[in-house]
């Protein structure tokens, strides 16, 4: 009843037709894709400062705050600088990157590059270090932003995809992002000692180190563990650059 | 080695196909109802699992992610063609299977006829496509962790419906209040299967 | 013309309208043909994500069904199955690309589970027993009402699971803040509800009911 001729050019037609129409639908959404995908990071840098963006003016309020958005590299040097909507130095945009990328390079022993936004405030000039972690089932990311001392934190805003509902999931609460602030990322003798996140609380750490810790989330203990090694392996990458800054 | 390991036990038993993402779950509740055959459609499952989820790997790393074509030319750099990664994922699986089923039959037709049905079947595995999808979404670094990660989700799959198979054979000794007989019980059970299973959660790997 | 006009069924005749009401009850997808479960179950723990799967696979299977009703007579039956496939394959794939550029936050949390309405296993069965042997517009209502029939168990489901593992209904919260044990009230939310194995144990109790009320979908062990 069908021919093998008739299979064969039924199929070709069958695939051209699909491959258009995929095509197409893949070029004209792209644009709105990728938009969703910016706005959602820069929502994530501007809450880090304290700045709570919607949809529409995320993408103006982000160009009024951020003063500079700098590319560094694995030795603390900075490779590129982008402010007022042009490069200024280097030929990468801080924005740009693929942290994901650049972490994966980090863990090859490649050659590296992090980015750092630098914002005024009402407190004075912040630096912005997006985050990004592996939790128990997915993905975690986050930003953290610190004053003009390079130590101690301004702001923190952490996320994540598919962490356990009410337990690890909570890290996306405001209130564990909350206990961050004032929190400090170098000791007194000016060492990187990153944030630890602390199961049974601050209280159980030594009382000099208090000041490095906050309160782990009850019952989401491998995603509280996550968000420590993601503090530590995201901020130490900045330590030559805040230290070359000094 | 160790992280390969660690992926290996992980897929069995603490992203469980079955428990922990419900895949696979339309052959789960229908071929479960005696361990014999439970056990066929388990060792294929581990079988396809293992050849689909590297080839697709290869696929995704060659192919379809974004600037995977560059390879071929480093214009490509910008090519991204990952929106066509469910359609070529299928396709790899439904011909694999093909594939498994004609070498199968040639060389070991005892195997094949004790298989024979339940090989076209999983083609329309979800367990199958998931194991593709979930490799892409966690971009496993080497084809011998994605491999692993395959043979493991497999393994799962497996000790999954050969449990459940053998708690429906005992069952059926059993009072169930007549309503709950037959599906509600097995769903049930599945679930407490489930909560066992959850206890792993915590292994550090 | 005329005549062929009257002998045409009303566009929503009882026969039609059965098409969308008995897989509502009677020849549930879900609860009595066990067909798509793998999806059906994941993204169960809040009320959203179950509402746009529902939507989701109910623009797929009605698409796909008239698609297929349509091209009933030319497909070679050799080859379709992958012509079925392809058919699914690339609606889901437009579905996929529509969620990621205007329902962002829902297509994160849905993940993978997108990709797999391609196995969902209603679809190919509605395609192979139904749109391969009908005209188009009962295709189109078999489509929508399976659909529909597997999307309300979604929606029955994730509605308790979030009321009852977060206290809330889509996103809003319901139970009163005082009635908490940490602002001093008697309650607490069960966290259990939004773990993968509640999802099961709660589809099983839908079962339960439903064949309590319709004895005749009993089995027999």
């Amino acid at each position: 009843m069908f021919t093998n001729r008739y299979i064969f050019i039924y199929s070709s037609v069958m695939v051209i037709i699909v491959a258009a129409i995929l095509s197409t639908a893949a070029m004209v959404l792209k644009p709105y894709q990728e938009r969703n995908i910016a706005i959602a990071k820069i929502q994530g840098v501007l809450l880090a400062a304290d700045i709570k963006a919607n949809t529409e003016n995320a993408e103006t309020l982000f160009d009024q705050v951020i003063l500079e958005e700098l590319v560094i590299d694995q030795d603390g040097k900075v490779t590129g600088r982008f402010s007022k909507g042009q490069l200024t130095d280097g030929n990468d945009r801080a924005f740009d990157l693929n942290l994901k990328k650049e972490l994966y390079n980090k863990r090859q022993e490649n050659p590296y590059k992090v980015p750092l936004y630098m914002a005024e405030t009402d407190s004075g000039k912040i630096f912005i270090i997006p985050l990004l972690g592996k939790g128990l089932w997915g993905p975690i990311y986050g930003n953290i932003s610190l004053k003009a001392d390079m130590s101690t934190i301004y702001g923190a805003e952490f996320g994540n995809d598919k962490e356990t509902p009410g337990l690890g999931a909570e890290i996306s609460d405001r209130g564990f992002a909350l206990q961050f602030l004032g929190k400090t990322i170098f000791n007194e003798q000016g060492q990187f000692v990153s944030i630890t996140v602390k199961k049974g609380g601050v209280g159980t750490m030594p009382a000099d180190a208090r000041i490095h810790g906050v309160d782990a989330i009850s019952g989401g203990t491998i995603t509280s563990d996550a968000v420590t090694k993601m503090l530590e392996n995201c901020l130490e990458n900045y330590v030559a650059y805040f230290k070359s800054q000094q | 080695m160790q992280e390969l390991v660690n992926i290996f036990i992980k897929s069995i038993f603490i992203d469980n196909m079955v428990f922990a993402y419900f895949l696979g779950m339309c052959s789960y509740l229908a071929v479960s109802k005696t361990v014999k055959t439970s056990v066929g459609l388990g060792i294929a499952v581990i079988f396809v699992l293992g050849i689909t989820v590297p080839v697709d790997y290869l696929l995704n790393e060659y192919l379809l992610a974004p600037g995977a074509l560059t390879w071929l030319d480093a214009s490509f750099i910008d090519v991204d063609l990952s929106f066509l990664s469910f359609i070529m994922f299928i396709a790899v699986i439904a011909s694999m299977v093909q594939l498994v089923e004609m070498v199968i039959e040639k060389f070991s037709p005892a195997l094949y006829s004790s298989l024979g049905i339940f090989l076209p079947l999983i083609a329309v595995n979800c367990a199958i496509l998931g194991g593709s999808l979930f490799m892409q979404e966690r971009e496993y670094q080497s084809i011998a962790e994605a491999t692993s990660f395959g043979l493991g989700s497999g393994v799962g799959w497996f000790i999954a419906i050969v449990g459940i198979a053998a708690i429906r054979e005992k069952i059926r000794y059993s009072n169930v209040p007549a309503p709950l007989r037959g599906l509600g019980i097995t769903f049930i059970i599945t679930g407490l299967m489930g909560m066992a299973f959850m206890m792993f959660m915590g292994i550090q790997l | 013309m005329s005549t062929e006009k009257t002998e045409r069924e009303p566009l929503f005749s009882p026969k039609y309208r059965k098409l969308l009401t008995t897989p509502l009850g009677r020849e549930n997808p879900i609860t009595v043909q066990v067909l798509g479960i793998c999806s059906a179950l994941a993204v169960t723990a809040k009320l959203e994500p179950a509402f746009v799967m529902a939507i989701s696979v109910m623009a797929v299977m009605g698409i796909g069904n008239v698609v297929i009703a349509a091209l009933r007579n030319t497909i070679p039956p050799r080859i379709r199955i992958i012509v079925q496939l392809v058919v699914i394959a690339a609606l889901v794939i437009l579905v996929d690309q529509v969620l990621k550029a205007f329902a962002y936050d829902v297509s994160k949390q849905l993940s993978v589970f997108v990709g797999l309405i391609i196995t969902n296993c209603i679809i190919m069965g509605r395609f192979e027993a139904f749109a391969m042997a009908n005209k188009v517009w009962p295709s189109f209502l078999d489509g929508i009402g399976n659909a529909w029939g597997y999307g309300w168990i979604l929606i029955v489901v994730a509605f308790f699971r979030e009321l009852l593992g977060s206290g809330t209904i889509w996103g809003y919260a319901v139970i009163p803040s005082s009635w908490y044990i940490d602002n001093g009230g008697f309650y607490s939310n069960n966290g259990m509800m939004i773990l993968p194995p509640m999802a099961l144990i709660t589809v099983g109790v839908i079962i339960w009911v439903q064949r309590k009320k319709d004895t005749e979908l009993i089995e027999e062990n």
